[in-house]
């Protein structure tokens, strides 16, 4: 078993090391910095810390303002409430003019488990994806966090960062690279490819494991960067193992799934098998319970990758 | 106190700044007029009087700052960023126009002396107060303005910044509201009344201060006020809440709802601009 990191507590670190490096960095939240994990920053940096209270529209604005203003703003809040309920702020005060603010949203997907279906974001990836000079960021573990959290202050515009609440298994190394637009090859295969993103990348690698024991080869592409899409490592996939099998923590419609399918149809049309969730909301429960649930396991992911191939 | 030339060099400025948004909507075929003029006394004491700002020098880090949140009175602010130099008094020809810089709403990355992008209201309030956070953060005296409709303190997030600024106890920020009356659906009080202004902003320990919106002295006594007044100020943000009358200057266009978003016609325009004096 690998270790074990929430990357919403790689965020808290990677942030905390931002702070120290760059005095222009400034973090705010909307009463949730204790969840987010930017009150690590703000415990270090007081006078760099906003808390904005239970105003998660008005939050967004004070960062774009603050943008404006010369800071690189880290605003954090539950992707329920950072895509949903601050979508137009983020949509006017920050995609339209292209304005330097890092959106980090924890509580991304159905793995928040016990609050339910209400703060349980399934949308946010499709939302944010639809923004014109929007970037999008879904990393798969704590060190890719990090690393994605480095990436987004060095650039300059919004972004949009989605991190989970649960403990998941680390599949990067310490200290790895993150670039803005481009995918990674965890694993060679020929037979299909799994193309995942957030915690389901660690599933693909298990799926993939499994698979192999029946002589099938699957390879495994993690996108961390879902807007810019590494196009190209798509289309070489399709075109090198000739079936695709997405999967995400988020509905089929719109996010990862829905992004790759673009790619394909116009530049290589292959099978594909979209995991994820299917036009429907979650439920309170445990994390572990929620992913058997809606079939966002090892398991189910094979069961994709048989039904992929036979349609080869 | 400000010197009597000093007031009638102000007025004369805010009556050509008039004719400017007039002859401009009238070109656009398009726009927004009353709201426009009922701001200009306004955004005049702002911009030829009371902030530090270098035309030639747009993105100088010690300027002062504004914010037009009711981004619809967009023609009055070009009219003034014109009038100050940002750019050629020609471009206002170009108002809203495919290819212009000018566009209908306020745009940072395409207009010089445009701060932030403004037009969904509420936001641009918000943006102030991060502008003005930044501000003190980087140990910048400069003063942050902002320029609220009456029609837009209806938005929930004017009261999320409302209780943030003072929160923060934001004294180098300065918001003022165009108080005209009439929002598009008709007059503010019946749409949905927002009044009373003052004692809701003194609520939230505002320090507010309120105006006739026209009498240009009373203004900018009231924004010297603001950025250097009595104690009342210190460790508060203040609310100028200026009476105005929307469509103001142009008799048959005052105090209608139904000239705020609808630019004057040619016949309208002479008939305005013989008002104004300007022929």
């Amino acid at each position: 078993m690998s270790e074990m990191i929430a990357t919403r507590d790689a965020y808290g670190k990677a942030l905390l090391e931002l702070g120290r490096v760059n005095p222009r960095v400034v973090a705010l939240d909307a009463d949730l910095s204790g969840s987010t994990k930017t009150g690590v920053f703000g415990k270090e940096f007081p006078e760099r810390f906003f808390n904005a209270g239970i105003a998660e529209a008005n939050m967004v604005g004070m960062a774009a303002g603050m943008a404006a203003g010369g800071m690189i703003p880290f605003a954090s809040t539950f992707a329920v409430f950072a895509a949903g309920r601050a979508f137009e702020q983020i949509r006017q005060s920050l995609a339209y003019p292209k304005m330097n603010v890092k959106i980090v949203a924890t509580h991304g997907g159905i793995t928040v488990g016990e609050d339910g279906g209400s703060h349980q974001s399934i949308e946010d990836l499709a939302i944010m994806r639809a923004l014109p000079n929007m970037t999008v960021l879904c990393p798969a573990d704590g060190p890719e966090t990090e690393a994605a959290v480095q990436a987004a202050a060095a650039y300059n515009g919004p972004v949009f960062i989605r991190l989970g609440r649960s403990k998941v298994p680390v599949v990067f190394t310490e200290g790895c690279d993150f670039v803005i637009g481009r995918g990674a090859t965890l694993r060679q295969g020929t037979d299909l490819t799994f193309i995942t993103t957030g915690l389901m990348t660690a599933q693909a690698l298990e799926a993939a494991a499994i698979l192999a024991e029946g002589n099938i080869s699957a390879r495994v592409v993690h996108l961390g960067s879902i807007k810019p899409l590494d196009v190209d490592l798509v289309l070489q996939a399709a075109r090198e193992t000739g079936a695709i099998v997405t999967a995400e923590e988020h509905s089929v419609i719109g996010g990862l799934g829905g992004a790759v399918c673009e790619v394909l149809c116009e530049g290589f049309p292959v099978p594909v098998e979209r995991v994820g969730l299917r036009d429907v909301f979650g439920q309170s429960g445990l994390a572990e319970e929620l992913l058997a649930h809606y079939g966002l396991t090892p398991a189910y992911l094979v069961e994709a990758a048989e039904r992929v191939m036979r349609r080869k | 106190m400000l010197k009597e030339e000093t007031v009638r060099a102000l007025e004369q400025t805010a009556r050509q700044l008039r004719v400017e948004i007039l002859k401009m909507l009238n070109t656009a075929k398009s726009g927004h007029t009353g709201g426009s003029l009922s701001a200009i006394d306004v955004l005049t004491a702002l911009y030829f009087y009371q902030m530090r700002h270098d035309p030639s020098n747009p993105k100088w880090e010690d300027r002062d700052r504004f914010v037009l949140s009711k981004g619809h009175a967009a023609p009055a602010l070009y009219a003034c960023l014109a009038e100050a130099g940002y750019f050629s008094r020609d471009d206002l020809k170009t108002l809203r126009r495919f290819g212009s810089h000018l566009q209908g709403h306020p745009d940072m990355n395409k207009t010089p002396g445009v701060e932030v992008c403004t037009g969904s209201l509420g936001q641009g309030f918000s943006q102030a107060v991060g502008l003005a956070i930044a501000s003190k953060l980087a140990g910048r005296s400069a003063r942050i303005y902002s320029l609220l409709g009456d029609g837009e303190v209806q938005e929930g997030q004017i009261w999320e910044a409302t209780m943030a600024a003072a929160h923060y106890k934001l004294d180098n920020l300065c918001v003022i509201v165009d108080h005209n009356g009439l929002q598009i659906d008709g007059e503010v009080e019946k749409v949905m009344n927002v009044g009373p202004l003052g004692p809701k902003f003194l609520a939230f320990n505002w320090h507010v201060l309120e105006v006739d919106g026209h009498d240009i002295q009373a203004i900018c006594q009231a924004l010297e006020n603001a950025a250097e007044g009595d104690d009342e100020r210190v460790g508060r943000p203040t609310m100028i809440i200026a009476r105005t009358v929307k469509g103001k200057g142009v008799p048959f266009f005052e105090h209608k709802a139904s000239y705020h978003g609808v630019p004057p016609s040619d016949d309208e325009l002479n008939r305005a601009l013989e008002h104004l004096g300007h022929s």
